[in-house]
């Protein structure tokens, strides 16, 4: 079953989202039947939504033991964060 | 009303059978999912059957509490499962038929069947493309899987011509506008069902083949019964509870 149904992720954009969300994985044999099979499992037919399959060893993560050398150097350095800026009333929410 | 409601009310509760019992996670629920669907089209036509018939009737009335006799399904729903393969090959057959009719019901002369076949057009265009789909994939796929789609077709084939065969009901409701035309109907069928079954490298049996029909005037095959006594066990022993 394994060899023959490869693992997809599955990510969503729901009626009103801006972009699509990861919401699980599933068994498949192929794309067409894993967009099936999300839309049973993960939409209940909501109408207006979008899906996307990626068969799971087509995604590189970053790797946990990397997480220092790639996030922590912007986290000491506070003039990397453009929040110094005078924003004016009507753009509060930006 | 009722043929319709039926229709849908016996296939919903057959594939309601298979549930845990599909070959893998996902058919099974996607097989979950038919019947949820199909059992919400039943709904809509035994409230409206059980409006037109005037008696105070309720849909569980009309679902629970009619013996086989009373049953106006078409024989092709209460066929039992069998294999993955037959089942698939019976909602493939039942999908094509479903579809075009459901089509033609939208432009019906009666707005509430125009309005509920416009809601179960939606469903029943998932139905198809997912029985057709498989019924290639498995059609065109193994040895096995292939021998297995051929004698599902070829014996549910005799069950497939029934739908169109109408009776005086049925030429009623096409003189006023509320139903399609039989001829139209069973054209787009054969045309579907063609062009799938060629793509599934599988052979269609004749158009003109005999056909088996008495599942619309109550006359069943001995598979009704059975799923009738587990369907109204309980209504039947607890008459008029509440749930």
């Amino acid at each position: 079953m394994s060899k023959e149904w490869p693992l997809w992720e599955v990510f969503i954009r729901s009626q009103h989202g801006l972009a699509h969300k990861h919401v699980g994985s599933l068994h498949a044999p192929d794309a067409e039947m894993a967009v099936n099979n999300a839309r049973d499992v993960y939409t209940r037919r909501n109408e207006g939504v979008s899906i996307w399959v990626v068969r799971a060893t087509d995604i590189v993560a970053s790797s946990p033991g990397d997480k220092s050398a790639l996030f922590e150097p912007a986290n000491s350095k506070v003039y990397r964060h453009p929040t110094f800026f005078p924003m004016p009333e009507e753009v509060k929410n930006l | 009303m009722l043929r319709q409601g039926d229709n849908a009310l016996i296939l919903s509760q057959q594939l309601c059978k298979l549930c845990g019992k599909g070959p893998a996670l996902e058919e099974d629920m996607a097989l979950a999912n038919v019947a949820l669907d199909l059992l919400g089209q039943t709904r809509m036509w035994l409230t409206y059957a059980a409006e037109l018939e005037g008696l105070g009737r309720s849909e569980d009335h009309l679902a629970y509490l009619r013996d086989a006799h009373q049953m106006r399904c078409c024989l092709i729903v209460e066929q039992p499962n069998g294999d993955y393969g037959f089942t698939l090959m019976r909602q493939f057959l039942f999908d094509t038929w479903h579809y075009f009719l459901m089509q033609g019901l939208t432009r019906s002369s009666d707005p509430r069947i125009a309005e509920i076949a416009e809601k179960s057009l939606k469903e029943v265009t998932y139905h198809l493309r997912r029985s057709g789909d498989l019924v290639v994939r498995l059609g065109d796929g193994t040895p096995e899987s292939r021998q297995r789609m051929q004698s599902a077709l070829d014996a549910l084939w005799s069950y497939s011509g029934e739908m169109f065969i109408y009776d005086e009901i049925d030429d009623q409701m096409v003189a006023q506008g509320v139903a399609p035309d039989a001829a139209d109907l069973r054209a787009s069928f054969l045309e579907h069902a063609g062009e799938i079954f060629a793509e599934a490298t599988l052979a269609m049996p004749p158009a003109d083949a005999w056909m088996h029909k008495g599942g619309k005037v109550g006359k069943h095959s001995e598979h009704l019964g059975y799923t009738l006594a587990e369907m109204q066990f309980l209504q039947r022993a607890y008459p008029g509870a509440d749930w």
